[in-house]
């Protein structure tokens, strides 16, 4: 089990995080989900950018070699960006998950400085992750 | 994770899968692994070293007497009688439909011993079976709750037995779907060149009490040659490649075995056996589906239990076996289609949850070892 999740990110109890960055809040999913699913094999990401995203709504879907798993969008947004380079290297997920395999770039709908201000802080990400596993 | 955890039943193995870092998950009433470092892992060590793998939930089932070859034979579809002493062959049990309550290995243990090894899923259903066609003809005896079952596949796991004794060192003189009694590590056990993993190796029937110091030592002496512990997930994705069929996914109740691309273990000569009628009827009569084996040729992973549908998004039938393939490196899948459809080369559509990916059907198995 990874017991330490980055500090600087906000998670969600579907085991997104969140990286407020400048163009927009960076969206991932966590080192415990992938632990969950193991190997990765395919990310279908099924927006695009301009494509606006409610909270809590499918994003696209994510595979391993024994199951599926949807993407939730953390907060609500429009798409500035997605990671194109998921769709031919999967694998990216596992190797590093809060990096180079972020996943989709929003642009929050309301006031960007309070947009992930609900979302769990480390700590009780922590408390959640260890209460589920 | 449906069932309560007070039902569920452990094998000797289970400290040393906890230890070895083993995902346990509830699996036909069972406590067992479904990967240690990752099913990916574990699949390339069978294909190009060696797994290890805990089956001990499987059943075994005991037939002895004069006609415990006759009751055993009445029982399936294969023909047992054509077994030497020694030998083992796979099989179906039907029902009197014609369709499939499991499939077997049957291993003539004596000239009138038999040993049926039946899926863990399937266990008391088929202990009733051969309980209850044995009653007045032969004895019966459930030995599962004393019999461990360890597979030791791939192309090394005959290095590794070089390295567990002096008998051990000799198993490599079995033939295929031979068997025999054996000392591996100290252990006395019963070695058979068999295995669900399209890989060569062994499987390994010992006394209860003995499998979790066979295991330690089999992964102690084959780590070093790459052996690796594997779980079921490793188990699913190697059979899936080399296109063994799994109850309860590919064969059930509702399958028979001629669709299910079986009908090499059903043989028509052997005289009277539970399906032969429904089965010759099925045969006179061109089938309306068959299962077959198919590649994902768009973005997409096939699942069991995901409908197949034609161009015009008809459904046409449905997948049940699904997962990408580690070592042919294709996500592949196998389903029921209808008999138009069959040929290597027809094209058709999984409806991966809503989308439509188009897949083709391919020649099985998808892997063949060299």
């Amino acid at each position: 089990m990874s017991d330490s999740f980055p500090s600087d990110l906000k998670y969600t109890k579907d085991h997104e995080w969140t990286r407020a960055s400048e163009g927009g809040v960076q969206v991932g999913i966590t080192s415990f989900a992938v632990e969950q699913l193991g190997d990765i094999t395919l990310v279908n990401i099924d927006v695009k950018a301009g494509d606006t995203l409610a909270e809590g709504k499918p994003f696209g879907t994510i595979e391993s070699v024994k199951t599926l798993s949807d993407l939730y969008a953390p907060i609500a947004g429009k798409v500035v960006r997605v990671n194109a380079a998921l769709t031919d290297s999967p694998e990216l997920v596992n190797e590093d998950c809060y990096g180079k395999a972020w996943m989709i770039e929003l642009e929050p709908t309301g006031d960007a400085a309070t947009a992930t201000a609900g979302l769990l802080d480390v700590a009780a990400y922590k408390a959640h992750v260890d209460a589920s596993g | 994770m449906t069932e309560p955890a007070a039902t569920l039943r452990r094998t000797p193995m289970y400290d040393a899968h906890v230890r070895l870092g083993g995902r346990i998950v509830p699996f036909a009433g069972w406590e067992m692994p479904v990967q240690y470092k990752g099913i990916v892992d574990e699949h390339q060590a069978v294909r190009t070293a060696a797994g290890l793998f805990d089956v001990s939930h499987m059943g075994e089932l005991e037939l002895a007497g004069p006609y415990a070859g006759q009751v055993v034979n009445y029982l399936v579809t294969n023909d047992v009688s054509r077994l030497g002493v020694g030998q083992a062959l796979y099989t179906c049990c039907c029902n009197a439909e014609g369709t499939i309550l499991d499939d077997l290995i049957i291993y003539r243990a004596g000239d009138e011993r038999f040993l049926v090894v039946c899926n863990a899923s399937n266990h008391e259903k088929m202990a009733k079976v051969f309980a209850s066609a044995a009653k007045d003809h032969c004895d019966f005896r459930d030995l599962s709750a004393e019999t461990a079952l360890i597979a030791l596949q791939g192309p090394k796991a005959f290095d590794v037995l070089a390295l567990a004794g002096a008998d051990a060192a000799k198993l490599v003189e079995l033939k295929s779907f031979h068997f025999r009694d054996a000392v591996i590590a100290n252990v006395k056990c019963t070695a058979a060149r068999t295995g669900y993993t399209g890989e060569d190796g062994v499987e390994i029937f010992c006394p209860w009490a003995d499998a979790a110091s066979l295991w330690d030592q089999l992964i102690t002496l084959g780590e070093p040659l790459g052996l690796r512990p594997c779980g079921l997930g490793a188990r699913d994705t190697l059979r899936l490649e080399a296109r063994l069929s799994l109850y309860g996914n590919d064969i059930d109740e509702t399958t028979n075995p001629i669709e299910a691309g079986l009908g090499w273990v059903v043989k028509m000569d052997k005289g009277d056996f539970v399906g032969r009628a429904a089965i010759e009827a099925i045969k006179a009569k061109e089938l309306p589906r068959k299962l077959v084996g198919f590649q994902v040729k768009g973005r997409g992973i096939a699942r069991h239990g995901y409908p197949l549908r034609d161009a015009d998004g008809g459904e046409i039938g449905v997948c049940t076996s699904g997962s990408p393939g580690p070592t042919v490196g294709l996500n592949i899948g196998l389903g029921y289609v209808p008999t138009r459809l069959a040929a290597v080369g027809s094209t058709f559509m999984v409806d991966c949850r809503g989308k439509l990916v188009e897949a083709e059907v391919v020649k099985t198995p998808f892997y063949k070892r060299a």
